[in-house]
């Protein structure tokens, strides 16, 4: 475009874009086209989505610790799977499926990214809101139909096929059991609208990020943290696309009787299927092609959030800076070549394996690359332990903990043994499962003076922490050992093999861990309420951090700068700095002058 | 009527001193706009639009590989003969990118205009209506021809599920067809908004439409390539 399109254009898309603050309820909480709105939507969203999730573990957890036993009210929550209090494997199956969707997309998809994205990436780059702020309110409203879809699918039966819904048990529909008619295809669509909000989503953050940012904020000034959304969204604009064209196959072979993955012959339930020559395994490949970046976009705004709270709270610049966006960078491009490790065991050919497996393990490189400089920025710094350094020092450790069984996954002999066992669970538990969730959890304490303007008790925060982080690891590091005797993952019960008999004990003992940290977590709901309405007002910069969204009140008025945008004349982490008068500068001070610093 | 030109920028005395001190405008890629009222710019619509073809490509990339895969695991692959419609489709398809290019140039001619402060010409904008016009109507003659060509397949006997050849004929022929209504529709709201008044958006509108029709243009004859060249 030529320049005079953008001058002579200004007046009228300003007008467009620049909403005028809304007046009534509706237009001001509901249908809200202010991104910090949309982003607190999502946050709650994900927020109702992940107790309702973690609700569905507790319920398999005490079901693996005593198989059979009668659960109070289960008869009259599931009156077809729980009757008379006792769980059916299919309802167990139906609560896995539900578990990990619920989780890996309406949680770990829409916290990190629609949520605190959406509300803290425009006011650090220096924006009045996002590029498109209509269609940012409707990615998040066809998110909430992508929810309430997938929800229907408990009224009508909820599918089994797990979140990563293999076919034939997913493409066959009624004839494969319980939950295989409507409910699946309720997913389906579920998962369509979810990729069509998140194709929304990403393109919005894209476009905020390249053409709204304010005067002087170089992409190398950005705070790690938009660095991190930015991918993430590209991430998600190339891969949601991949899933949708697969939940388009799968619906299609559903539906309409064509044989994408069915296979010719297949028999169930003594009944010969019409299909014929279909073949799971490109289920598998598009699936994986998308489900792999997708652990990267559940854990990269972590990466980011935990990067710009350690170095706040160590008073020290990020340690490699550039080196942290290349090994985003690297992690985001790679993620798009590793989908093969996902199926080792499909009967690939011994090179291709070899090949996803070195690639695998190539990310280990910029993994380590970001876990290095963690520790940099670490080493020698003044502390401060606040309850969203705790979490952000939680994540790291958790990542890494996650990322090394990655290693041995990685390996197509070790994983021949690995496949499909609590090993596996384990693993991705850690990293994408609960690293990601205190990325979570760091940020809303880290953020939440900013978006509700008060503060969040620490005492409760701290607490809040130490429960959960030892919970967590009381929950999923006996797994390993679990993974490592043979245990599989799915099974309902583990009473009908001799082999599993000696490791109830081990079941017992990880269901004890994830009741006591479920639990705990509503000290955190309890803290983040009552903090809402009872908490000591925040100040402007409570944690005398550098970036823009400090640099204005608490909660930031409707257009974030006053239509006042500050230029921005330092990088990001510019904490410490010799002859500074305080330890810290800011992004927006034009009077320091940092010596060495990012100009 | 307002102007918005960005404010000049303080520059540096080039002392280095501790003076507050603008930093440039320009250099680093972004621009002039950026970080005032987030309407300023209307870059950002050319960069949506061109971001927003990644995931069509990615789609239809989805698609082909699943076509790869899918033809050459089975014996029961017979090749669907495409009906003769598609190539007038295509023709007509062809011509709207035409209509479509000379709708974008009275745009372009037009807001060069009314930069230097002259009153937009009636007669540009009125035919800019009408190549857009134009542009729909061959649009849906195409879209009207694709279901044409659906008719005649049917009319052979050969459905969706017939063989995965004749599924993935109505798969991609329907995908691009969505695509392409959309085209449609966005190109009825330009016109009927510019009819109202054209403004700057307006043109933009009627700039970024036309990438995306002129890709709805290339995405067909790769699809007709790959229907044709992988029977």
């Amino acid at each position: 475009m030529s320049e005079h399109h953008a001058h002579a254009a200004g007046h009228e898309a300003g007008h467009a874009a620049v909403h005028a603050a809304p007046a009534g309820f509706v237009r001001k909480y509901i249908f809200s086209l202010d991104h910090k709105v949309i982003g607190i939507q999502y946050y709650l969203l994900a927020l109702f989505s992940v107790f309702l999730g973690m609700f569905l573990s507790l319920l398999m957890r005490i079901q693996l610790a005593w198989p059979g036993t009668h659960i109070p009210g289960l008869g009259t929550i599931a009156p077809t799977g729980g009757a008379g209090g006792i769980m059916t494997p299919e309802m167990y199956l139906s609560l896995m499926t539900m578990h990990g969707t619920i989780m890996v997309f309406f949680v770990l998809t829409t916290a990190p990214q629609g949520g605190f994205g959406n509300y803290i990436l425009p006011i650090q780059i220096g924006a009045a809101d996002m590029a498109f702020p209509v269609l940012n309110m409707l990615s998040f409203w066809v998110t909430f139909l992508g929810l309430i879809t997938l929800l229907a699918a408990f009224f009508v039966g909820a599918p089994l096929s797990g979140w990563t819904a293999y076919p034939p048990l997913s493409a066959i529909g009624e004839i494969a059991g319980p939950g295989q008619g409507t409910g699946q295809t309720l997913w389906i669509l579920s998962l369509a609208l979810f990729s069509g909000a998140s194709l929304m989503g990403a393109l919005n953050f894209i476009v905020t990020t390249i053409d709204l940012r304010t005067r002087g904020m170089k992409f190398m000034r950005m705070p790690l943290t938009c660095w991190a959304w930015f991918i993430t969204a590209i991430l998600a604009l190339l891969a949601f696309s991949v899933l949708l064209a697969a939940g388009v196959l799968l619906l299609l072979d559903r539906t309409l009787g064509t044989s994408f993955f069915i296979p010719a012959g297949l028999v169930v339930n003594d009944q010969l299927l019409p299909h014929k020559g279909g073949s799971p395994l490109l289920w598998q490949h598009l699936f994986w092609f998308f489900g792999h970046p997708e652990v990267y976009i559940a854990i990269l705004p972590g990466m980011g959030a935990v990067s710009q709270i350690l170095s706040t709270f160590s008073r020290k610049p990020i340690f490699g800076y550039r080196a942290m966006v290349y090994a985003l960078m690297g992690i985001g491009f790679l993620g798009f070549m590793v989908w093969g490790h996902h199926m080792f065991m499909s009967g690939m050919s011994p090179y291709s394996a070899l090949a996803f497996s070195v690639l695998t393990t190539a990310i280990g490189v910029p993994s380590a690359i970001k876990t290095f400089n963690w520790i940099g920025t670490l080493w020698g710094a003044n502390i401060r332990l606040t309850t969203a350094m705790l979490f952000a020092l939680g994540f790291v450790s958790l990542f890494v903990t996650g990322g090394l069984s990655g290693l041995f996954l990685a390996q197509p002999s070790i994983d021949t043994y690995f496949q499909d066992t609590y090993f596996v669970v384990a693993h991705f538990h850690m990293i994408m499962g609960v690293a990601a969730i205190f990325g979570i959890f760091a940020g809303t304490y880290f953020w939440f003076p900013k978006m509700f303007g008060r503060m969040m008790n620490e005492s409760w925060g701290r607490l809040h922490f130490w429960l959960t982080f030892a919970g967590v690891y009381a929950i999923f590091l006996p797994m390993h050992f679990l993974g490592v005797v043979g245990n599989p993952r799915r099974y309902s019960q583990m009473t009908e093999f001799d082999f599993l008999k000696p490791l109830s004990g081990t079941h017992v003992f990880i269901s004890v861990a994830a009741i006591i940290t479920i639990t705990s977590q509503l000290i955190f709901l309890f803290n983040l309420f009552y903090s809402m309405r009872r908490g000591p007002k925040a100040p402007m910069n409570p944690w005398n951090c550098t970036t823009l969204e400090w640099t204005v009140p608490s909660p930031p008025p409707h257009d974030n700068f006053g239509g006042n945008p500050p230029p921005v004349f330092h990088g990001a982490y510019e904490y410490s700095v010799p002859d500074a008068a305080e330890d810290y500068v800011m992004q927006t001070d034009s009077r320091t002058v940092v010596a060495g610093g990012k100009h | 009527m307002a102007t918005i030109a960005p404010p000049e920028p303080k520059r540096s005395s080039g002392s280095g001193g501790n003076e507050a001190r603008l930093p440039p405008l320009d250099g680093y890629g972004g621009d002039d706009g950026r970080g005032g009222p987030a309407g300023l710019s209307l870059r950002r619509y050319y960069t949506g639009m061109w971001f927003a073809l990644a995931p069509i490509v990615m789609l239809f990339t989805a698609f082909t590989s699943a076509y790869v895969v899918r033809q050459g695991l089975s014996q029961d692959w017979t090749s669907t003969d495409l009906p003769s419609i598609v190539w007038w489709n295509s023709l007509i398809l062809l011509a709207s990118s035409g209509a479509m290019e000379m709708a974008r140039r009275k745009a372009r001619g037009i807001a060069g205009r009314s930069r230097s402060g002259m009153v937009a010409w009636p007669d540009l904008s009125g035919s800019l209506r009408r190549w857009l016009l134009v542009t729909s109507v061959l649009g849906m003659g195409f879209l009207a021809g694709q279901i044409e060509a659906w008719r005649q397949l049917a009319r052979k006997g050969i459905y969706l599920a017939t063989n995965p050849s004749s599924s993935f004929f109505y798969l991609l022929t329907a995908t691009h067809g969505l695509h392409l209504l959309g085209g449609v529709a966005a190109l009825l709201a330009i016109t009927a908004l510019v009819a109202r008044r054209l403004t700057p958006g307006r043109r933009t509108g009627v700039a970024v439409t036309a990438i995306y029709w002129h890709f709805m243009d290339l995405l067909w004859i790769y699809v007709l390539l790959l229907m044709t060249v992988l029977r």
